[in-house]
């Protein structure tokens, strides 16, 4: 049904866009969390860099990773040096440059879900026994549940659609770093490819479709426990 | 026993306060809505922090802002139910039970269950359960944490009459089945009247007078600040007899004569338990030892204790002893001054049946 060059650019796409997503979940969690509950000075910027990718050309992006993850950039350099890595022109530092577009949506979603857990209840949970860390664990975050699942799937398919940045950042290497976006726009640009880049598209379209489906999905399962109706 | 000296500012408002809880039975922190007692609750249960003072349970120092000392909510031992039941909405009524439960604790979940009447929720959701049902929960679920004393921040907010009734008697058996001291937040004399053993009275962020249940309700002191309109006062006495055939039940004060009863609704508890009985003072009337029966209405002997010494308005209380129990009742300036009542006299405490509703009496 997929010619091997289709199989190669969505394989790279879902697995870049896997890892992006599970690279940020934590940090994600985490931002939101610090977001949502704590009050401290320079907040306001905080959540201003957070949320700078949503507003900025995602090509600005990319350069910025560039400037500094390149092996040119003191960054770059230490990982290169240090550790033997380079992200530029690799599939991991399209997942980087994937990751970065996507974190703002995730720590939007999480945040919104944390803001609406009743803090009654993590009250409640504190009377009973549990540490902080406890209630977390057993009230705050079960209840957070379709807020992180529909911010993954948000992340996930920002991750894949994701062209500026990547092709900035990781270039457009068949095999390495053209995933679906990119593929496409390569189909564009050759003379004669209608066909394969109108068949990209509708590849695009249909995981697109799937992901936002199946976070539904999960959402909606996921609130309807809570709400004591069976699923 | 708990012992709380706090202070602390919320905006305008001032908490500064010294209150004690003994180790056993029923306390009523009692106070009008915006009076502190839930700040206060909040305060020992660790939920926040006073800005000074010291919170002692026991032997065990909670809270000493001196010292620096503040143990955090989760290793107070104090269970909490809210006005809320505040159940987890993903883990079931089972889960929530089991939520605090220490391993100890495991061999008096059934029993627990039982006494509660929750047996039938257990693997329901908190979604689908009543009001009345998930206070039930809540309460079992805090009471399984083990507590070493239970507070519990007006419980019976939102329930109707049936309902609160119910729960009522559930709380009063826990507290004499478990042993748990409770500590008891209520605006409502009713409510307490039924529950407990002592009042702690509190307003404007301040306790202002606390002691035995029936002693507070009969303070005349304390009259304007618990309301003119619900002055009652807390009677025991006991069930002798049921007539089904008029829906009566006949009680007896102690050291009354078996011809003194009080009349009321046909109740639920069996010949020879024991009730509390709340009898409002604007029901209660006074007449000389000589006037006759009526019917209807009981007749009880009683010594006039003391008068209330209002200068003004249409309305005097005066203070009875019956069989040894304090009653208060209401009367007109017009009929003191008629009847010539003075401190010592014998009288006869006037009550017509019709007065009493169910909610006034709780078998116990």
């Amino acid at each position: 049904m997929l010619t091997p060059l289709e199989w190669e650019a969505l394989a790279l796409s879902l697995r870049v866009s896997g890892v992006a997503v599970a690279a940020i979940l934590l940090p994600g969690l985490g931002m939101a969390y610090v977001l949502a509950r704590f009050d401290f000075p320079g907040k306001a910027l905080v959540d201003g860099i957070v949320h700078l990718p949503l507003v900025l050309p995602p090509v600005v992006v990319g350069y910025l990773l560039l400037v500094s993850l390149g092996r040119q950039g003191s960054l770059g350099q230490w990982l290169h040096e240090t550790l033997g890595v380079s992200l530029p022109f690799t599939w991991q530092g399209a997942a980087l440059a994937g990751a970065v577009m996507a974190f703002p949506l995730l720590v939007r979603a999480v945040r919104l879900s944390l803001e609406s857990v009743d803090r009654k209840l993590e009250e409640a949970a504190r009377t009973l026994g549990a540490s902080r860390w406890k209630t977390f664990l057993t009230v705050t975050l079960p209840l957070m549940l379709p807020g992180i699942l529909t911010g993954s799937v948000l992340a996930f398919a920002r991750s894949l659609s994701e062209f500026g940045a990547t092709i900035t950042f990781a270039a457009n290497i068949p095999g390495e770093t053209r995933t679906l976006p990119l593929a496409l726009y390569s189909l564009v640009q050759t003379p004669g490819k209608e066909a394969a880049a109108a068949r990209l598209c509708v590849i695009s379209v249909v995981v697109a479709l799937i992901a936002l489906v199946a976070s539904e999905w999960l959402a909606r399962r996921a609130r309807r426990r809570l709400e004591g109706r069976h699923a | 026993m708990l012992e709380a000296q706090v202070f602390q500012r919320l905006g305008d408002f001032t908490l500064d306060t010294f209150l004690t809880v003994p180790a056993q039975g029923v306390t009523a922190l009692f106070g009008r809505s915006g009076s502190g007692k839930s700040s206060l609750i909040r305060l020992i249960a660790g939920l926040g922090a006073p800005e000074a003072g010291t919170i002692r349970l026991g032997d065990t120092w909670l809270v000493d802002t001196q010292r620096r000392r503040w143990v955090p909510p989760h290793r107070r031992q104090l269970g909490v139910v809210f006005q809320e039941a505040r159940l987890f909405p993903h883990y079931s009524v089972r889960g929530n039970l089991r939520y605090g439960m220490p391993r100890a604790a495991r061999a008096d979940f059934d029993g627990l269950v039982e006494l509660l009447g929750i047996g039938h929720l257990l693997s329901r959701t908190p979604g689908r359960l009543s009001g009345g049902e998930a206070r039930r929960v809540a309460i079992g679920r805090a009471l399984l944490s083990r507590p070493r004393m239970l507070l519990m921040d007006e419980p019976l907010t939102g329930l109707d009459g049936a309902r609160k009734q119910e729960l009522l008697r559930y709380i009063r058996r826990l507290a004499r089945d478990t042993g748990v001291p409770i500590l008891f937040v209520s605006h409502d004399t009713r409510e307490i009247g039924a529950l407990a053993d002592r009042v702690a009275l509190i307003e404007e962020g301040r306790v202002l007078a606390s002691g035995p249940v029936d002693e507070m309700f009969s303070r005349l002191d304390l009259g304007p600040r618990t309301g003119r309109f619900e002055a009652s006062s807390l009677l025991e006495a006991r069930i002798v007899a049921h007539d089904e055939a008029l829906c009566l039940t006949r009680l007896a004060l102690p050291g009354m004569a078996e011809a003194e009863t009080l009349s009321v609704a046909r109740l639920d508890g069996a010949v020879g338990d024991a009730v509390r009985l709340r009898l409002r003072a604007r029901d209660v009337g006074v007449a000389s030892t000589q006037t006759p029966p009526l019917p209807d209405v009981a007749c009880l002997p009683a010594t006039l204790r003391e008068i209330g010494d209002e200068a003004h308005g249409p309305f005097v209380e005066v203070m009875l002893d019956v069989g040894g129990q304090a009653l208060r009742a209401r009367l007109t300036r017009e009929a003191v001054g008629q009847m010539g009542l003075y401190a010592g006299q014998a009288l006869q405490a006037r009550l017509r049946s019709v007065t009493i509703s169910r909610h006034d009496v709780i078998v116990t």
